[in-house]
């Protein structure tokens, strides 16, 4: 199926054998696509591949020149396949949830952390109060209200990146950005108050 | 605001795990093609490209995507 080289490849997108080289391209990206997908997709999975594909090698085609042959073309291409099939069916799934949605109750002006298992052994659940205050003034005082939500919307709520991104303007890069700032933040504060993040994570261990 | 236990773990375990340098889901994607041919050729694509399968290892959508794109890959192997 994969009898092109990378050379030939490239050629054929862009010269005579257009049309038979995009055909053979949809085939195989068809092929990898309904493997991949077919224990995620249950319902109608070759339609829906042949969307992916369809848009798949559009921006194939629009991103040619960025290919810089350091793997298999065919690899490159499946990969670009994989984005679009994965962003589709990320956007359906989450389209009707907004970011709001996933939030804690009453995180919008922040009231005071309450955990809703404490543990039941009294002296633990005590410390777990401190170290629970302590969280609270460093997502509080040392994150952006935007590093807080998304952190939030994605470890809370369980929302992908991109769909986070999307949300609030952004794209994926420059959020996971943000993010890396806000996780450093934290990690630096928590050292300046004497603890490590091991021994926060310790105390909420097993109730 | 209410936290679960399990979210405040969450939260300090994607903290514990930071480091000062790490790759953005964009470089990664822009490397995944090279890291996904030397894992198929059996080398040691972790010990070769460390910060990708750093990433992959705590970026949960980027992760999703290299192990569909393994997986479509092997439907030209077998």
């Amino acid at each position: 199926m994969d009898t092109r080289t990378n050379e030939e490849w490239l050629r054929d997108l862009r010269g005579e054998n257009k049309n038979q080289a995009i055909e053979d391209l949809r085939k195989y990206l068809k092929k990898g696509l309904i493997y991949a997908l077919s224990s995620r997709i249950k319902t109608d999975l070759e339609h829906q591949v042949e969307d992916f594909v369809q848009d798949a090698i559009l921006r194939i085609l629009d991103k040619l020149d960025t290919f810089r042959g350091e793997a298999k073309f065919t690899t490159w291409a499946q990969k670009v396949a994989v984005r679009v099939a994965f962003t589709e069916m990320r956007r359906k799934r989450w389209k009707d949830i907004s970011i709001e949605d996933l939030l804690p109750e009453d995180s919008g002006d922040f009231t005071p952390l309450v955990l809703s298992d404490p543990s039941p052994d009294p002296e633990k659940r005590a410390t777990q109060e401190s170290m629970l205050q302590m969280v609270e003034e460093i997502l509080k005082d040392d994150l952006t209200e935007l590093q807080r939500t998304a952190l939030l919307a994605i470890i809370h709520g369980g929302m992908p990146l991109e769909e986070v991104a999307q949300r609030m303007d952004t794209n994926r890069n420059a959020l996971y950005k943000l993010l890396h700032d806000a996780r450093k933040q934290m990690r630096n504060r928590l050292m300046e108050k004497g603890f490590s993040a091991e021994e926060v994570l310790a105390v909420f261990e097993n109730g | 605001m209410k936290l679960s236990s399990e979210t405040i773990k969450k939260i300090m375990q994607s903290v514990k795990s930071t480091r000062d340098e790490e790759l953005h889901c964009g470089h990664c994607y822009d490397e995944l093609h090279q890291f996904i041919e030397l894992k198929l050729s059996g080398k040691n694509a972790a010990e070769a490209m460390p910060l990708v399968q750093d990433h992959l290892d705590r970026c949960p959508p980027c992760r999703e995507e290299y192990e569909a794109l393994l997986e479509a890959l092997k439907a030209f192997s077998e």
